[in-house]
């Protein structure tokens, strides 16, 4: 594939042209999550280490004899990317102290699904955060545990029907509101949290560039469409992340030292029907679901502002 | 030059460790291990040892650190016991199918449940099929000798497997004993410098932990145990450059009197000294009596176990662990799977003695001596036996 | 990058850990064989914004020498998004064969 070098346009002009994390994945047809992590790579440069979770990006990703990843990668196992990313931040920042390996910065990076973060892996996520080690956790979240075949997780919206809280008689799918994850290691001190998505790939840049400048602890929180598990059309990805958010489902803000602020402010939010009526796994829902859903997201999204007009960054508190 | 100190061992452990210079060491508390976790974050406290100690959440997190230090080429150390290795068993075999050299020191300590934390070998024998190489220490000497070994062995570019070395919790991690520690010298010309095979760094990139189809995974495997096989000429090599520099012999298999015996006794860490106080009084009254000690459990040490039991009648196996409802305890199983195909073979017995802390006095490495003669006649009396419970 | 050896592989072939130091190497795997339509490109309608080359999960497409987009057909798994996402209307998905 050849990237003509006089890239003079706008779009393009903005990002790395490199290709970090190759095409040949066996990632599905319009999967929301393996753009959001190419877009990724892109903002963080070759002078990287990925720490993988088990989960459906590294499964597609690296198949022996080969792999997609341009940069280095390891995988351990399920539970664990943040715990692995500890001990290679800790293990770099040694031998570079040492004289063994060359003496420039090199961001370890974990990522996880959402199966891997806010279930399995919140412990040592948790533990990771707490120890303050320079490492960048971003997860891709997908809404339920997709590489073992769509089951229900911590971060399954409410009323979405997965394999293990279907929808039926008796059931309108999940029964629980998503765990606000963000807000979790923000509770940690984590000097910058951000929730981002594919849909606005600019900003979820940024986001990764700024996250990979703190000398610390930092966590992206990362919308990632899912067309099979999600029962939408592969071209609607994009759309769907962009739904998301205007319907306020997911807003996209950054919490520096504290401080809240909203990225992508819609001047009205569109209501919950928009975003439900084009994905499968709400099908089932009922006027009066959507309607408790829309007084739950409205309610969320007030808190939300509500922290953003009046919380103040912890150096002006000092 | 080498000196003699005073100390509990698993502070000897822990001092040793920061001998051999390791980069990272991730470690959770569990008893009775604590102190070498302890001690070492004294000895980086004091900035006697520059390393990272990482304070990990968990025993999982801790193995999963020193994964990632390894695999960034880090020399990675960590320590732990019973349901702290449960904790962190998924990550096990993972380590060894990375080829990542992690050291692990064991203090050996039963499975919960009930809650018991004081030694047996349930631990390290809930891990025998993970493709480590895995050590038993006698003694505090052998700890302080066998821990710079373990790091050598596993770091060696033929071998590049994570090493397990496994101590009696309580009766060796906090017994005192005078131990020869070598200096910071010998220990730096004795072992290298750690040169990963491969490191996740940007300067030379690489993809570690990739899956494997069903295409390739019997080839992984049959790799995964050829190398642990082959291992044990490194081991060899490894004691006998240690045995040139500070004189003192490891074998695979050791022997205490077996000149002539024809009852053997075959134990497995700590118990052996006690073991070897009956093997005396024994011999005292002209039993033909000896006693092997396990030395090198992965990989099997076959060909010593065959050559050991030559001309002997009867062998009781000492082992720490029940296999319940299984063919015996797992040393004894696995001897006898071991000798099956020998023409001439010992009948051999499974006692199976200390759960839980359980003191074992010398009149019982006696009794099940006696027993031992008694079966070369009539043959064995049951699957197996745990040894001296009341009601039995 | 040097293609791979045979595969599948025999047992003392296999790099020590399943390692692969070939980065990159899934390009090896066409998944335009998956496709069932693919991306058709009218550059007159296109503007040259980039926008499919940013959106595409793939990351296939790429820019001729007079700056238009033209997807890899080796990789493209036809999932519509450029198409979906071309705000000019430049790209059709059209049904495979």
């Amino acid at each position: 594939m050849n990237i003509v070098e006089n890239f003079d346009l706008y779009a393009p002009r903005l990002v790395d042209k490199e290709e970090h994390f190759s095409a040949g994945h066996r990632a599905c047809q319009g999967c929301g999550e393996a753009l959001a992590i190419r877009l990724m790579c892109k903002a963080l440069g070759k002078d990287t280490v990925i720490v993988n979770a088990t989960g459906c990006m590294e499964v597609v990703s690296t198949m022996y004899p080969t792999t997609a990843w341009n940069l280095p990668w390891i995988h351990v196992a399920f539970p664990n990317s943040a715990s692995v990313g500890a001990g290679v931040e800790a293990g770099l920042k040694v031998l570079r102290r040492k004289g063994k390996i060359a003496d420039r910065d090199v961001k370890t990076v974990a990522i996880g699904g959402d199966g891997g973060t806010f279930d399995i892996g919140l412990q040592a996520l948790s533990g990771a955060m707490e120890r303050r080690h320079d490492l960048l956790y971003v997860c891709f979240d997908n809404e339920a545990y997709m590489n073992t075949g769509i089951q229900r997780s911590g971060a399954t919206p409410f009323g979405a029907s997965t394999t293990t809280a279907p929808a039926g008689a008796d059931s309108t799918g999940k029964s629980e509101w998503k765990k606000n994850l963000a807000e979790i290691i923000a509770a940690h001190n984590v000097p910058y949290v951000a929730t981002a998505c594919h849909s606005y790939p600019f900003d979820f840049m940024n986001k990764v560039k700024k996250a990979r400048k703190i000398k610390g602890p930092s966590f992206i929180h990362c919308m990632s469409v899912c067309p099979t598990g999600w029962r939408t059309a592969s071209e609607d990805t994009i759309k769907m992340g962009r739904l998301a958010v205007e319907t306020g489902v997911f807003p996209l803000y950054e919490i520096e030292n504290g401080k809240y602020t909203m990225n992508i402010k819609p001047d009205r939010l569109r209501p919950m029907e928009d975003y439900l009526k084009l994905q499968g796994r709400f099908r089932h829902l009922t006027p009066a679901d959507i309607e408790v859903i829309q007084t739950r997201v409205n309610l969320e999204y007030n808190k939300l502002l509500n922290k953003v007009e009046n919380l103040q960054s912890w150096e002006d508190l000092s | 030059m080498s000196e003699r100190v005073g100390m509990e061992i698993a502070l000897a452990a822990a001092e040793t460790v920061a001998l051999c210079r390791p980069d990272v060491i991730a470690a959770y508390p569990i008893t009775p291990n604590t102190h070498i976790p302890e001690h070492l974050s004294d000895i980086v406290a004091e900035g006697r040892l520059d390393a990272d100690f990482i304070c990990v959440e968990s025993e999982h997190s801790a193995l999963s650190a020193c994964c990632g230090a390894s695999g960034a080429g880090a020399r990675a150390f960590t320590a732990t016991s019973s349901q702290g290795l449960l904790y962190m068993a998924e990550v096990v075999p993972i380590v060894s199918a990375m080829r990542l050299p992690v050291v692990m020191i064991i203090g050996n300590r039963a499975l919960s449940g009930p809650i018991n934390i004081w030694n047996d070998h349930s631990d390290i024998m809930s891990q025998r099929d993970v493709g480590w190489i895995s050590m038993f220490a006698a003694n505090g000497q052998e700890v302080v000798d066998m821990t710079v070994q373990s790091f050598k062995i596993a770091e060696h570019r033929d071998v590049m497997l994570p090493v397990n070395l496994n101590l009696d919790g309580f009766q060796l991690t906090h017994v005192v004993e005078p131990m020869l520690f070598p200096s910071q010298e010998e220990v730096d010309a004795f072992l290298p410098e750690y040169e990963p095979y491969a490191a996740v760094h940007p300067d030379n990139i690489v993809s570690m932990g990739t899956l494997a189809l069903p295409e390739i995974f019997n080839e992984v495997m049959k790799a995964k145990d050829e190398v642990l096989k082959d291992s044990k000429k490194v081991i060899l090599e490894v004691w006998k450059e240690w045995e040139e520099k500070f004189g003192r012999t490891y074998k695979p298999v050791e022997s205490y009197r077996t000149e002539g015996a024809e009852i053997l006794l075959l134990a497995i860490g700590s118990m052996a000294e006690t073991a070897e106080v009956a093997i005396d009084e024994l011999r005292d009254r002209g039993m033909p009596v000896g006693l092997l000690k396990l030395r090198l459990w992965r990989p099997f040490p076959f060909e010593e176990i065959r050559n050991a039991v030559k001309g002997v009648k009867a062998m009781a196996v000492l082992d720490r662990a029940v296999s319940f409802g299984g063919p015996g305890g797992p040393v004894f199983s696995e001897v006898r799977s071991a000798l099956y195909d020998e023409k001439v073979r010992p009948t051999i017995i499974s006692e199976i003695i200390g759960l839980g802390g359980r003191d074992v006095p010398v009149g019982d490495f006696i009794k099940i001596a006696e027993k031992a003669a008694r079966v070369a006649k009539t043959g064995p009396e049951e699957e197996y036996e745990i040894f001296g419970v009341r009601g039995s | 990058m040097e293609k791979a050896k045979k595969w599948p592989e025999d047992w003392q072939e296999i790099i020590p850990g399943c390692m692969v130091f070939r980065p990159g190497s899934a390009r090896e795997y066409h998944t335009g064989s998956w496709r069932a339509q693919r991306p058709v490109y009218d550059n007159s309608k296109c503007i040259k914004c980039g926008m499919c080359y940013i959106f595409c999960p793939e990351g296939c497409i790429s820019q001729d020498a007079d700056g238009y987009f033209i997807a890899d057909l080796d990789y493209c798994k036809g999932c519509g998004i450029c198409a979906h996402e071309c705000w000019p209307g430049a790209i059709t998905m059209v049904e495979e064969g």
